[in-house]
């Protein structure tokens, strides 16, 4: 596998994985029942998983997976079914109209500066390297990527990393103490 | 082109969670949204880490993993995102024990 092969099937795959996780992000916001919303941002979450696939990511897939569909996905359906008596579904503010036409924009003007207010060539790995550089590109993503994020993230972004871990512990004793009984 | 759609899909979820956000009264479903914000973000990260060439340029393997600070970055985010859901609900968990309420326009007492 090199770095710039395109074949069918991954356009295909592209293009489907894509359809499915931008139509069931839009369900997740105008689905009135909030628990089948949670199941389609499961599905969401599924879909960029295959995409990080398609980019050649599985250890991050593989991350996505167990962290986002295993674990944040099953505390946002508990959390919903703990306080589920009440009828109201999933409303809208009154001024849902001028969000929308901002996100819009916000979506036009990325269109806009993706695809003219960019030069890409000068920075594409498929044109500005020459062939041994590639291989060696093409050896970091699809032989040696866990070893080398590891070796990133235990030197160059090691003080990330630690605080990271400090991070979580906080959040863990932080939630620990606001929903304790007094 | 390839580069390119992923970046636009990228785009496309943060917009659609954006919308989301600043939208929804129920407190959960801000946090859904946020999350798709998240995601449109990672998939960015990960594409321009998989397309495009670091300041250093990759000649050795060692030099090499620069290449993937996109996905160092997504490991991060990711991470930020686990704790700040797991915070998230606890608020959210607590407002609703004390005001029976889940809707952020309920929750004003400091507006008052």
């Amino acid at each position: 596998m090199t770095l710039t092969t395109e074949s069918f099937a991954v356009e295909l795959a592209f293009w489907i994985l894509s359809i499915c996780t931008v139509i069931s992000a839009i369900a997740v916001i105008q689905i009135q029942d909030l628990f089948r919303s949670a199941l389609f941002l499961i599905v969401t979450l599924l879909g960029v998983a295959g995409l990080f696939i398609l980019l050649g990511a599985e250890f991050l897939a593989g991350v996505q997976l167990m962290v986002y569909v295993g674990a944040i996905s099953v505390l946002i359906i508990f959390a919903i079914l703990m306080t589920r008596d009440l009828e109201e579904g999933n409303p809208s503010h009154s001024f849902r109209l001028p969000v929308a036409i901002v996100a819009i924009i916000f979506i036009l003007f990325a269109y806009y500066v993706i695809t003219q207010g960019t030069d890409w060539n000068g920075r594409l790995i498929s044109e500005n390297l020459d062939a041994e550089q590639q291989k060696v590109a093409a050896t970091v993503f699809f032989k040696e990527s866990i070893p080398s994020l590891a070796r990133m993230l235990l030197t160059d972004f090691v003080l990330a990393f630690e605080m990271v871990s400090v991070l979580l512990l906080a959040a863990a004793l932080g939630a620990l103490a606001l929903v304790r009984d007094r | 082109m390839t580069l390119e759609r992923f970046l636009i899909l990228g785009a496309i979820l943060f917009g659609i969670g954006l919308y989301g956000v600043l939208s929804k009264k129920h407190a959960i479903a801000v946090l859904m949204s946020l999350e798709i914000m998240f995601n449109g973000v990672n998939i960015t990260a990960v594409a321009l880490s998989r397309y495009t060439v670091p300041y250093t340029v990759p000649d050795t393997l060692e030099a090499a993993r620069f290449l993937l600070t996109g996905h160092v970055f997504t490991v991060f985010i990711i991470t930020v995102a686990a704790a700040e859901v797991a915070l998230g609900l606890a608020i959210i968990i607590a407002i609703y024990r004390t005001r029976q309420s889940v809707l952020v326009t309920d929750a004003k007492e400091l507006s008052r």
